[in-house]
This record gives C-alpha cells, sequence and structure tokens, in this order.
C-alpha cells in the first residue's frame, strides 16, 4: 500500500516524540493529562501527554508515543501539533475525519485516526479528573452535556 | 561496488526466474508454440517433448516416475486436486451417520490447505485440525493420536510457509502407509529447496509450485504415487483429459518447460545453495538477536529451512517497521499487512502472544542474496528497531518494570 506523502512525512520526521516524565511520575502531576488508548493484541497503543496551564487552561506542550504502524504513528503525530496552543475543549473538537483528510489515509487506516481521537480525549479526561475545578473542565461533564 | 536497492529478501513469497530458466522458455513462445494434444503434425510433437523433457526433470527431483507427475496451474491447484480428488475417492459410502470420512490436517498449514478442507467438511467429510507445539511442529505421535477408524486422508505441509518449521514427513508417511490412509504433504516450501525422496519419504501425493525455485508462475506439479499403493483421485478439472485425465486443459508448455529447467538446477544445486544460505541466514539471525534485547526466533530453533527466519522485535509493529526498512521487501505477520485487523495465524497457533505476532518479521534469502545484503539488512533493521522503540510507549513500560500483560486494555 502507499502512503500519503504526508503520512511519510510524519512517520519520518515525527513532531513531539517523548513524555513529561515516567507513568509514575506523570500520574502525580496536576498539569499533565494521560491518555493512553490501543491494546498490544490489537497492533497499535497510543499514549498522548498534555502539558496544560492550569490558569489559562491552555495546551502548552503535547507529547505522543506509539507503537503501531506508520499511519499510526502519524495520526498521533499530527495530533500533538494541533493540540498545542489549543485551550482543551478546543482540543476536543479535534474530529477523527479531520485527521484522515489532512493524512489522506486510506479505509483501512481509518482506525488509526480513530485512535487518535480517542487518546486527545482520553488525555483531556485525564486532565479534567486531576483538576475537578479547573478551566473549562466542567465543559464536558456528563450533566452539562446533557443539558445542551 | 555499491549496494543496488531495494534489496528483495521475500523468497518464500516468490523468487525471481533464473535467467537460464527464461532461456529455455523462451522457443516455446514463438518457434515450438504447438499444442501438445495437436498428436498428427510436427508442431504438437515439439511441444511434447517439452512437456516431457520438464516431467523428466520433475520426477528426478521427487525421486518419482514421470508418469505420477501431474502439472498444473500451481500449488495451489495441486492442493486442491490432491486433498479433494482424493476424499472423493475415498469417501466412506454409503454416508452413514459417520459421515463420509475423516481428514487430519493442522491450524498452521497455508489457506490453500486448510479451506479445501473446511469446504469437505461442509459438504458432510469431518476433519481434526491438529495444534503443534510453540515449536511449530506436528509429529508423527500428534498424527498417530488424531487417527480413526474412519482416517481416510492426512493433508501436512513439509515446511511451513511463514517460519520454516519442518514437520516429521517422513515418520507420519510411515504411519500412513501403515494404517492405509492416503498422505499428502504440501511441499511448496520444500521441494527444490530440500532433497525429496517420495518412496524413502512414504509419500502418495505431494503439491509443489514452480514459482517458488526460480521458475515462472501460473505453474506447479502433483506427484500421485502410483503403485504401493496406487492412489486415484477425482479430477476437479474436466475436458480434453490431458494428465492422463486427472488435469484437463491445454498444457501450458512454455511454463511447464520453465519449471523443467528449474527443477533441473534446483536438483544439481540445492545442496550448496542450502549450505550458503544457511550460513548467511545464522549471522542475520545472531546479529539482530544480539543487537537487540527482547527479540525472539519463532518456531523451532534446528528443524526448520536455512533460508527463512521469522523474528519478532517486542515493543515494535511490524508494518511500521517495515515502512522505517522500506529498502529490504520482507514480509510482517503484522495485522496491519492483511486486510483484517487479525495478526498472523500461524504465528498465533504456535501461542506466540497476539502483541508478539505484530511485531514479527520474515525474512527470506534466495540464489541472489549476497552476504553485503544480509549486512545492509542487519545494520538497517537494527537502525529501524531501535528508532521505532525511542518511540514505543510499551518499551518505557517495560524499562520501567511494568508488566504489560497485567495491564487492562481498551480493546478496539
Amino acid at each position: 500500500m502507499a502512503y500519503s506523502p504526508k503520512v511519510i512525512d510524519h512517520y519520518e520526521n515525527p513532531r513531539n516524540v517523548g513524555n513529561f516524565g515516567t507513568t509514575a511520575d506523570v500520574k502525580k502531576r496536576p498539569d499533565v493529562g494521560v491518555g493512553i488508548v490501543g491494546a498490544p493484541e490489537c497492533g497499535d497503543v497510543m499514549q498522548l501527554q498534555i502539558l496544560v496551564d492550569q490558569e489559562t487552561g491552555k495546551i502548552k506542550d503535547a507529547k505522543f508515543k506509539t507503537f503501531g504502524c506508520g499511519s499510526a504513528i502519524a495520526s498521533s503525530s499530527l495530533a500533538t501539533e494541533w493540540l498545542k496552543g489549543r485551550t482543551i475543549d478546543e482540543g476536543l473538537a479535534i474530529k477523527n475525519t479531520q485527521i484522515v483528510e489532512e493524512l489522506s489515509l486510506p479505509p483501512v487506516k481509518i482506525h488509526c485516526s480513530v485512535l487518535a481521537e480517542d487518546a486527545i480525549r482520553a488525555a483531556i479526561s485525564d486532565y479534567k479528573a486531576k483538576n475537578p475545578g479547573a478551566a473549562g473542565a466542567a465543559a464536558s461533564t456528563p450533566a452539562s452535556s446533557a443539558s445542551r | 561496488m555499491a549496494l543496488k536497492l531495494p534489496i528483495y529478501m521475500d523468497h518464500a513469497a516468490t523468487t525471481p526466474c533464473d535467467p537460464r530458466v527464461v532461456e529455455a522458455m523462451l522457443p516455446y513462445f514463438t518457434e515450438k508454440f504447438g499444442n501438445s494434444g495437436s498428436r498428427n503434425h510436427w508442431f504438437g510433437w515439439e511441444a511434447e517433448e517439452g512437456i516431457d523433457w520438464a516431467r523428466e526433470q520433475v520426477a528426478k527431483l521427487l525421486g518419482a516416475n514421470e508418469k505420477e507427475v501431474i502439472f498444473t496451474s500451481g500449488a495451489t491447484e495441486s492442493n486442491n486436486l490432491a486433498i479433494k480428488g482424493a476424499a472423493e475417492m475415498y469417501e466412506k459410502k454409503p454416508a452413514g451417520q459417520t459421515g463420509r470420512g475423516h481428514i487430519i490436517t493442522c491450524i498452521i498449514e497455508h489457506k490453500a490447505v486448510l479451506d479445501p478442507v473446511k469446504r469437505l467438511v461442509k459438504e458432510g467429510f469431518d476433519a481434526t485440525f491438529l495444534e503443534p507445539g510453540a515449536d511449530g511442529i506436528v509429529t508423527a505421535k500428534m498424527v498417530e493420536a488424531a487417527m480413526r477408524e474412519d482416517t481416510i486422508l492426512v493433508s501436512l505441509m513439509w515446511a511451513n510457509n511463514e517460519i520454516g518449521t519442518i514437520n516429521e514427513v517422513r515418520e507420519i508417511g510411515a504411519l500412513c502407509r501403515k494404517r492405509g490412509v492416503i498422505f499428502h504433504t504440501d511441499g511448496t516450501q520444500w521441494a527444490g529447496k530440500m532433497p525429496v525422496n517420495v518412496e524413502q519419504d512414504n509419500i502418495d501425493l505431494l503439491s509443489m509450485s514452480s514459482h517458488k525455485i526460480y521458475g515462472p508462475k501460473g505453474v506447479g506439479a502433483l506427484y500421485v504415487r502410483r503403485r504401493n499403493p496406487r492412489v486415484r483421485l477425482v479430477a476437479q478439472q474436466d475436458g480434453g483429459g490431458q494428465e492422463r485425465g486427472f488435469r484437463s486443459g491445454t498444457h501450458n508448455v512454455t511454463g511447464i518447460v520453465g519449471m523443467g529447467k528449474a527443477a533441473e538446477i534446483a536438483l544439481k544445486e540445492m545442496d550448496a545453495e542450502g549450505a550458503r544460505l544457511l550460513k548467511l541466514r545464522q549471522k542475520m539471525e545472531n546479529a539482530l538477536t544480539k543487537a537487540i534485547d527482547v527479540s525472539q526466533i519463532n518456531g523451532h530453533l534446528e528443524k526448520r529451512l536455512p533460508h527463512l527466519t521469522n523474528i519478532s522485535f517486542g515493543f515494535v509493529e511490524g508494518e511500521g517497521l517495515m515502512m522505517a526498512i522500506k529498502d529490504i521487501a520482507c514480509s510482517s505477520g503484522s495485522a496491519c499487512t492483511s486486510a483484517s485487523l487479525e495478526p498472523s495465524y500461524v504465528l498465533k497457533g504456535l501461542g506466540v502472544g497476539d502483541e508478539l505476532a505484530h511485531s514479527s518479521l520474515r525474512l527470506s534469502l534466495g540464489r541472489w542474496t549476497t552476504e553485503e545484503q544480509v549486512d545492509f539488512a542487519i545494520e538497517n533493521i537494527t537502525k529501524a528497531v531501535l528508532k521505532l522503540r525511542a518511540m514505543s510507549p510499551l518499551y518505557d513500560m517495560h524499562k520501567e518494570g511494568i508488566d504489560l500483560s497485567k495491564i487492562e486494555w481498551a480493546h478496539h
């Protein structure tokens, strides 16, 4: 299967590879949200970490590590690029379809973009769970989303 | 001399035609183009001569008589003809409550064996799908334990296409002979690479392919035993009665001549070639498993083909890895290399965890593989694995001492 030039670019020059500390460290940091999605048996695991300015709710930095195919690596690399500078609520607006479009993913690779969206949501909800009163933290609680 | 890229290390998938094979085929496209069925003129005789010569070469390669070699379109057709043809011929009649008869095969066979057997099951036969141990080898003992009163056919490959492991063919053949059960072996990965003697190896039916042994695609053969016992098959393709009625259809004369030439060369060169490739493979395996921690060779370490290796590199996904080594053509057990999301059923069949199955590479060497190419592969695969591990959350967890099997993953 031929990869799109953008997938190849992200795969060969992945943006923002890394983390903000060990698994134990980031668990304790209230300014870091961690999302780990997927499973080794399925062939993809994405770990996305966001570093949030707790005053403004803005994502200052984002890092990823991914076990998976080229499209999975590219999707998570792209997600970190898009997250930086957004507020956590703006982060939730990122949809897998946008990732599919940006990277020209073929149908068999759509699950990579779904996984990236899941990772974003997981990281943001981890941050919110650590900061129940923080800016924007209430926006996606079940009660408030139901009332819209 | 600069290394020519990309490098081909997927000889278990297919091989390039040997130039000597192409040379032998060429006259049969233009000058000797006759239909071997044309019995009354020179053109037909010439084509028939070519086929007779090719049949002799294949028979020699197998230690068989020329009359026991049936040309087909490839190993898939040979397997279908052998399995369906034997099952239909030897079925228990009348079909009673016990069904039409029992077939023994194995879960890590090629799909061209599994699917014909599954079709027969739908049509009223019964089958046992043996599960090999972690080493991937089917023993005569396993077959004996699965044998029943109504067993009519055993179909087990000689060497596995994904991991190269070698089944106890001769012993299984002896057992089948003793029990009066027909024994078919899919010799696609074996015949032409390793010695065959259908007498000593107790084989009744053997499938083989031309394009795995440096011959052209679209042609294969089925060995069908004629004496002690005489094996009969129900033809699966009817028509002009070619190949003694086993396989109708105008002969693929060019292809058959090419296969004959490939068989002739294989018989002459297999010993030296096998020894040379074994050394190269050992060099590659030793270097890779030494440079990369948490890597494992899949299948039995000794009882396998000399030119093939299947290695899992933990915490790195196979397709991602292949993308990083795009100058090396090989294959992976990763789900992502197939349309389904299931990793290799062969590796799963050995009990290799799904995670390591996703992380596997199959590298298969061939006639023109050089040491320089092997060195290039070692260097590039090592670099790629280390690069991807720096990106792998699983490798971090492993280094932090987290047991990955204890984590509750969100399956999707």
